[in-house]
């Protein structure tokens, strides 16, 4: 009963701040590493810091349904500036803090931001440059004051200020603030987020109170969240699992958020923090993994047998602990040494000592590289989710975790497979619509709420778990009609600490090729302990011995895809070793690190030829572009190998 | 003569980048420095203005590093005088003259290499350390108190630098420019007014200059530090420099604003040869 009247008053973030401030008032509800020491900010402080802010927010001219742009990297103050905006109610519109110029000038653009608060200097010199075709901007806001002495402040204030002048105002806007919170329901839209767009431009994807809200309090149950978790918010603000995760779920649990001192500073953080809410994309535990596997190799010998040993034994036992199934007395005792020796010490250098929950998404996950945590003793599910979904599709309960499924409908879900096997959904999370795209909005969602995920997929029988093969558009057919699943093969290549990305090619061809990206840290390492010299990234990856490696690899990879009798045809005949790294700058992948087909394809066109006519040299030249914007041009002559490819066992009809 | 160019350009005056460059913070007449026979430095005359980034250039062996350590009080010359602020500098120790407000970073690191990049920093400190040692062996109140306010002013520094991800990493631990990037953190530490750069930027790729430029420039813009410098790469001393100096064989050839150094036809004769009948 209570509960019924609670959820009718808790209609918006603004409004569970309220609760959190008076409920959990003296709880730290924010942390952030600053001069070397973790300064905080409890449930009470927090609502202050957002109430001033949203008053200076109102002084300023902020109106209802106004959208305002927040860039910058995962800080305190700028979680509250979109609740502060919230407040007002008017739109927060999270941007990519590393995107370049030209893509902050479309969003800015398609949404019509009025105003923009942005975390340091470099974000606003980007915006000071989008204005140059952006006319909708009345003011900016920056937080960090650092450098920004000398620009013309009559159209900039910085965050300080704008909290002093709403401070200074309280007594004569309070009102209008507490009217406009006030006024905030279930349908009002709650954020705005453009997807990363793997296809065509980035579509703004309107939430509203309603899925983030319900979501939040779904997920959070699911996974019995409570105020006592500490996560570490360090995924792009303006990625939708971030917003759920440090402001959904964060604010309906009332759970800490800790930022850390900067990007570098992440591992370190996150080992002093030790969170026990942690979620990353498959792209962290690699990197994380490889770190962890430099180091052994540079470890004493005694060392890396320890180390073989008790993985090689985490590897049986720990997945069917975590899952609660019968160990023998023998194996239980084996692994209680090895978490003294091992896995203790282990998890503690990767900060993950007190993971009770820990999710990977974003993209699929090497089965290996899955079970190499979980074998740790680390609770590392699942989940399958998207933007328009507000994250949540389906997840892994505890104890039904596998690496070769993304789980069950998370609560409130319903699922539907298509004809041609593309996965749709329904749910309390199913997003508004497409931001001035009725037509968007139209062909994703159907009248009765169904959207679409452009994922393959089916739901196994036994279990219920729904698995996912690949993008629809990417599972084709090769020339001989058989099934490619392109993603599924790239990821057993990448789970080799030397390969940093893969794509692989085969639609309609009568055979796959690939190319290699060598993961510059894993493989510049080698060379120095074997004292290969090498002056930049295109010569080491040209090495003949580099390339014997990774023939070695994806002579590996087309052992084991060849016992699948779906996939035997995906094996990889010829292959490349790429002379740069596929970039988002060069907008080669997302900024969530996810492979452009298309573009790649187009760009490496010649390389592709090569791979298909036989040839085994070619000469390449590829535009680039570098950090600061310049672009320029690289050139190569890749080598071309062959892989060894094992024939489908012949299965007598 | 020189005197009445100083007095004319004399008053304080707003760059273009909107910076104040105020009036003279030290002033070199006719300063010589011998060793032995070798004249390093032949009666060199020239000024340092509060809030100015002032570069002295020259090839190799033109006194550039002998001229740092006069300013710095490592040199004692043998001719001619130091006004700072107005002041004649009587003859000093390099740690009274740190005292003055003045600090330095080396051409060769001199750094402590076993020692982590904030303890090599906290040293930049010393100078503001008012404890006694026996308050500081047993941590004692005003010694302990002290000690926070150095450690924040120097977390500032690491903040203003971004070095934060390797504060706790001995510097023997460090790439080159990182290294120099703790080196120029430690002469911050002083709050310095006048800070000395030998070759900030030797030895450093493309990137790391442009790192580099950038700190010694927002250095100079938000804590409102005159920087006297010495570099090699003319590119980078043409972008950064109100005022360059140019040496060649320990005799000053020119002193103007990088534009009327670079058309000098004798800087253009000393950096490319002249051909001798």
């Amino acid at each position: 009963m209570t509960d019924q009247n609670q959820q009718e008053t808790l209609v918006s973030v603004p409004h569970l701040l309220a609760r959190n401030a008076k409920r959990y008032g003296n709880k730290a509800a924010y942390r952030e590493k600053e001069f070397g020491i973790w300064q905080s900010w409890t449930w009470a402080e927090t609502a202050d810091e957002v109430e001033a802010l949203a008053l200076g927010l109102l002084d300023l001219g902020v109106s209802v349904g106004d959208h305002v742009a927040v860039i910058g990297r995962n800080r305190p103050a700028l979680y509250w500036s979109m609740v502060a905006v919230q407040s007002v109610g008017a739109v927060p519109v999270p941007l990519y803090q590393d995107a370049v110029v030209e893509e902050m000038t479309y969003v800015l653009e398609n949404c019509g931001a009025r105003f923009a608060i942005a975390g340091d200097q470099e974000q606003v010199d980007k915006i000071i440059e989008a204005q140059e075709t952006v006319h909708g901007i009345d003011h900016v806001i920056y937080y960090d004051t650092r450098g920004m002495r000398k620009y013309d402040h009559s159209e900039i204030t910085s965050f300080a200020d704008i909290q002093n002048e709403g401070r200074a105002a309280k007594a004569r806007l309070s009102k209008e603030l507490n009217a406009r919170r006030d006024a905030l329901t279930y349908d009002h839209t709650c954020v705005m987020l453009y997807t990363s767009g793997t296809t065509g431009r980035p579509k703004g994807v309107v939430l509203s109170n309603r899925n983030v809200i319900e979501t939040s309090k779904n997920s959070s149950e699911f996974d019995h969240l409570s105020a006592g978790e500490e996560t570490l918010a360090y995924l792009p603000m303006a990625w939708v699992g971030d917003f759920i995760f440090s402001i959904g779920q964060a604010y309906w649990s009332a759970f800490c958020v800790n930022c850390p001192e900067s990007a570098e500073t992440m591992n370190a953080d996150l080992r002093e923090i030790g969170p026990t809410y942690f979620f990353a994309p498959p792209a962290i535990f690699e990197g994380h993994l490889t770190q962890v596997m430099i180091r052994m190799e540079d470890a004493s010998r005694f060392k890396r047998w320890m180390f073989a040993y008790f993985m090689e034994h985490a590897k049986e036992v720990g997945p069917k602990l975590l899952d609660g199934k019968t160990v023998g007395f023998k194996d239980r005792l084996l692994h209680s040494i090895g978490k003294y020796l091992v896995y203790g010490p282990l998890k503690n250098r990767l900060g993950m000592s007190r993971v009770r929950v820990g999710y990977t998404a974003g993209e699929a996950i090497g089965p290996e590289l899955f079970d190499f945590y979980r074998s740790l003793g680390i609770n590392l599910k699942q989940l399958y989710g998207q933007t328009e979904a507000t994250v949540f599709i389906t997840q892994q309960p505890d104890g039904e975790v596998r690496s070769d499924t993304v789980g069950v409908p998370s609560p409130g879900v319903e699922l539907k497979i298509a004809e041609n096997g593309e996965v749709f959904y329904r749910s309390p999370g199913t997003f508004v619509e497409y931001f001035r795209n009725p037509e968007s909005t139209a062909s994703t969602k159907d009248p009765e709420g169904w959207v679409a995920t452009g994922d393959a997929g089916f739901i196994e029988e036994t279990s219920g778990h729904l698995r996912i093969i690949d993008r629809i558009k990417d599972v084709s057919k090769m020339a001989d009609g058989s099934l490619f699943a392109p993603k599924y093969i790239e990821n057993k290549l990448k789970f080799y600490p030397n390969i940093l990305e893969a794509v692989v090619f085969g639609a309609s061809r009568d055979r796959c090729t690939a190319f290699i990206n060598i993961d510059l840290t894993a493989v510049g390492n080698w060379a120095e302990r074997n004292n290969i010299a090498y002056s930049s990234y295109q010569e080491l990856s040209q090495h003949p011995q580099v390339l014997d490696t990774v023939l070695a690899h994806v002579n590996a990879v087309n052992d084991s895809v060849s016992q699948d009798d779906m996939l035997a045809a995906c094996q990889i005949h010829r292959f490349l070793v790429l002379h740069k790294e596929l970039d988002a700058d060069d907008g080669e992948m997302t900024r969530t690190r996810k492979v452009r087909r298309a573009v790649i394809a187009e760009k490496y066109q010649d390389l592709i030829d090569a791979l298909y006519d036989g040839s085994d040299t070619i000469y390449t030249e590829t535009e680039v572009t570098y950090e600061d914007g310049r672009k320029g041009k690289i050139k190569a002559t890749l080598d071309i190998r062959d892989a060894t490819v094992i024939a489908k066992a012949q299965v007598a009809a | 003569m020189n005197q009445n160019a100083v007095m004319d350009k004399d008053a304080p005056y707003v760059t273009e980048d909107g910076r104040q460059i105020g009036g003279v913070m030290m002033d070199l007449r006719n300063i010589t420095l011998r060793f032995g026979g070798v004249e390093a430095i032949k009666a060199i005359s020239f000024d340092i203005r509060e809030g100015e980034i002032r570069a002295i250039i020259g090839p190799n062996g033109a006194g550039k590093s002998s001229m740092l350590n006069v300013i710095s009080g490592f040199y004692k010359p043998q001719e001619g005088e130091v006004y700072f602020r107005g002041q004649k500098r009587p003859p000093m120790k390099p740690f009274q003259v740190a005292r003055q407000g003045v600090a330095r970073t080396f051409q060769n690191i001199a750094l402590f290499e076993g020692m982590s990049v904030l303890d090599n920093i906290m040293t930049g400190r010393m100078g503001h350390i008012k404890s006694n040692m026996l308050a500081q062996a047993i941590w004692a109140g005003k010694a302990q108190r002290e000690e926070n306010e150095n450690r924040e002013a120097v977390e500032r520094i690491i903040d203003f630098l971004e070095i934060q991800a390797i504060r706790k990493t001995p510097v023997g631990r460090l790439p080159y420019g990182l290294k120099k990037r703790v080196e120029l953190a430690r002469a911050l530490a002083a709050e310095p007014d006048l800070l000395l750069l030998d070759e900030p930027m030797a030895g450093m790729n493309v990137e790391e200059k442009e790192d580099m430029s950038r700190f010694i420039l927002d250095v100079n813009d938000e804590f409102g530090t005159t920087i006297a410098l010495i570099e090699h790469d003319m590119g980078v001393v043409m972008d950064l420099s109100d005022r360059v100096v140019v040496m060649d064989y320990g005799r000053k050839i020119g002193d103007g604003t990088p534009d009327e150094v670079r058309n000098n036809q004798e800087v253009i004769d000393a950096y490319l040869g002249v051909a001798h009948d």
